[in-house]
């Protein structure tokens, strides 16, 4: 029998090739064909079964015929009671868990009465200064019975606090409290970009809450690490694999430094990919991703529980896929992403409106989007069978490369001391800015295509209906929070604050006194000034 | 006499942390041959305005993709007038709607790019439309 290369001289040279580059959106170059000789691991240790070690093939024995995946959109916009309509609406629509978008401003750390706020207040997402705000974005929504996902980072500590003790106030027990809060701040300096500390006391912060709800709120995920952010900022796959997974390797090891045992924690971390348009690519990800955390949580931690080992994953699909032009196409990006992400075996999943490169989703949209997520589970097929993909010689190449290139930064990033010192110099900054450079030239001179962009565009005026935020808002939320800082115990909010600022010092768990503080109105605002004060403010060093 | 590099000073405003486009195009410009200037992230109006007098920049670009651009833009405008420096060129991009992006002209904004905009038609843009400010 010919070998592979034989094939290419012999037989595959005779035809015809285009002249283009045969590569991935990530510019890896892929082959005309891959054959066994392409695979180089063996069945046991490489793929194995699902729901045991490596976990190539999918974290549970039974995947998608054992229960889909968590059909999850991203929600939040205006005032706490327009997205608590929104999330009974989704709730209504069959979605099973709420996740919550914040405002820029409650990203940041800032009231809605800030000078800061001024333009933004409920614009990218939901205004949540205090606890009363929290009250009103759950309002008639059982704690209890549904699981939310807050994206929040570096003011995540209060903003959990506030659904924790929103969660006492509806009498449900902590220990009962399931959901997801973002809490990732490492790929916020290398990706997304909100912070409020410098690194080190961020990832104190972080570690805090993860030592709080391994002992507090058990069926909480303290921290998604997340390579979303990684890759809409422009990395490649690899890279976002890599930084992704040193970001998570770093918080088990500050997990493991505070004494706890990684067993305790581990099972509690979760991960959040982005999922672009290349099919093959994504779908390579995701099994390389389930794979490398298996072997370094193993050979790093000494992990022993299967489920400190095994990568459950939330995805969404490429925001920065969507295209302005031609809005509709984007329904068809999203159905090929949601797909790969399926196919990859996630365990819940946003997929994006179509209109949502140019503002925040009509409820029309949105339904698209979770309709499509709906075809996928319910006339495909493709979730009859587990990994239906694996065994591939192309899937398995492919994600036999990526893990090679991504153990490679990885490899980088421990020579620098971990990827705390890594963010320290700009090292994965610069990758990414790189990366993005050459994505966008690639983009103009053609290499790459993006449809109704650089190819087969038209003159058109945006058709779509946009969900417009009603500028009077900011001030009714200004009022609002005015009137409830005059009206509140002062001699209790200086108590809390001052418990908090003494945690931040004597190194004490944060999250105790930050419950503490959110019972008594103290606001987001506040707490992230008392960080402010006592860890000092992280400045952008404007890398290019 | 050797011609003067176009100075421009690249900003990101506003609290969110959608830098990629800024960096793309701080990197695109340099490249063009003018002299860049990025601020950074996080930047008030007034740092921004700040940043352009003592760098004495001919241009202003602003990144917004936060949907603050009505407030921010015609802020920044504000600021340099306020500081004598009502001639340097202030254009910018980001997600911005047509009718938005027409008021804002009439506010005295050079150019609103929207995406899919080539790095090449703003270089361009830069080198046919700036003037070196006397």
């Amino acid at each position: 029998m010919k070998t592979r290369q034989e094939w290419l001289e012999q037989i595959y040279h005779r035809g015809k090739e285009r002249p283009v580059r045969f590569s991935t959106l990530s510019d890896l170059e892929v082959a005309p064909l891959y054959t066994p000789e392409d695979v180089k691991g063996d069945y046991e240790t490489s793929l194995g079964y699902p729901g045991e070690f490596p976990y190539t093939r999918g974290v549970y024995e039974s995947m998608y015929r054992g229960r889909l995946w968590t059909m999850r959109q991203f929600a939040g916009f205006g005032l706490a009671e327009d997205t608590n309509r929104r999330f009974r609406f989704l709730l209504a629509q069959g979605q099973d868990g709420l996740s919550t978008a914040f405002d820029m401003p409650t990203l940041m750390g800032y009231d809605a009465a800030h000078e800061r706020s001024i333009g933004e207040v409920g614009r990218e997402g939901v205004s949540v200064t205090s606890i009363h705000d929290m009250a009103r974005l759950f309002d008639q929504i059982p704690i209890g019975k549904v699981s939310t996902s807050m994206t929040v980072n570096c003011s995540a500590s209060a903003l959990l606090a506030m659904y924790l003790v929103q969660a006492e106030r509806q009498g449900v027990p902590w220990e009962q409290v399931s959901g997801t809060i973002q809490n990732d701040m490492l790929k916020e300096y290398i990706a997304q970009k909100e912070w409020i500390c410098p690194p080190a006391p961020a990832v104190r912060i972080v570690t805090d809450m993860i030592e709080f709800c391994t002992k507090r709120a058990p069926r909480f995920h303290p921290v998604s690490i997340s390579g979303y952010h990684i890759r809409e900022a422009g990395s490649t796959a690899v890279q976002e694999l890599a930084f992704t997974i040193a970001d998570g390797l770093c918080y088990v090891q500050s997990g493991v430094e505070r004494g706890l045992d990684v067993d305790d924690f581990a099972p509690r971390l979760s991960f959040f990919w982005d999922i672009h348009s290349d099919f093959l690519e994504e779908i390579a990800k995701l099994r390389a991703g389930r794979r490398m955390w298996a072997r370094l949580m193993k050979e790093r931690f000494g992990a022993k529980n299967p489920r400190s080992l095994m990568l459950r994953t939330h995805a969404q699909t490429a925001g920065v896929s969507l295209t302005a032009q031609q809005p509709m196409n984007n329904v068809v990006r999203v159905a090929i992403q949601a797909l790969a992400g399926v196919l990859g075996g996630v365990q819940s999943m946003h997929t994006n409106s179509m209109d949502e490169t140019l503002a925040l989703p009509t409820e029309q949209a949105v339904m698209v989007a979770l309709r499509t997520q709906q075809i996928i589970a319910e006339e495909t097929g493709v979730i009859n069978t587990i990994d239906p993909l694996g065994g591939g010689y192309a899937i398995e190449a492919l994600t036999e490369r990526m893990e090679a290139d991504a153990m490679e930064y990885i490899r980088k990033i421990d020579e620098m001391g971990g990827m705390l010192h890594a963010i320290d110099i700009g090292y994965p900054q610069r990758e990414i800015a790189e990366a993005a450079f050459l994505y966008q030239r690639q983009l103009e001179q053609g290499i790459k295509t993006v449809v109704g962009v650089n190819k087969y565009s038209i003159p058109e005026e945006i058709p779509i209906e946009l969900l417009k935020i009603d500028r009077e808002l900011e001030e009714r939320q200004i009022q609002r929070v005015r009137k409830m800082k005059r009206e509140r115990n002062s001699t209790a909010v200086r108590e809390a604050l001052r418990r908090v600022a003494e945690a931040c010092r004597n190194g004490e768990n944060l999250m105790e006194p930050i419950c503490e503080a959110v019972r008594n109105d103290v606001t987001v605002g506040e707490i992230s000034d008392i960080y402010r004060a006592e860890f000092g403010v992280y400045k952008d060093p404007g890398w290019i | 006499m050797a011609e003067k590099r176009l100075r421009v000073l690249v900003a990101k405003p506003g609290l969110d942390g959608h830098d990629r486009g800024a960096k793309i195009i701080a990197r695109a410009l340099r490249d063009g041959g003018f002299e860049v200037i990025y601020t950074g992230l996080h930047q008030t109006p007034e740092m921004i305005a700040e940043a352009a007098v003592q760098e004495d920049v001919d241009a202003v670009g602003l990144s917004i993709l936060s949907g603050a651009h009505m407030t921010l833009f015609p802020e920044v405008i504000r600021l340099l007038t306020e500081r004598g420096a009502g001639d340097v060129a202030v254009f910018g991009g980001g997600i911005i709607p047509d009718e938005d992006s027409a008021k804002l002209k009439q506010l005295g904004v050079t150019a609103v790019f929207t995406p899919g905009a080539s790095t090449e038609d703003i270089v361009k843009w830069v080198r046919e439309n700036v003037r070196p400010r006397e």
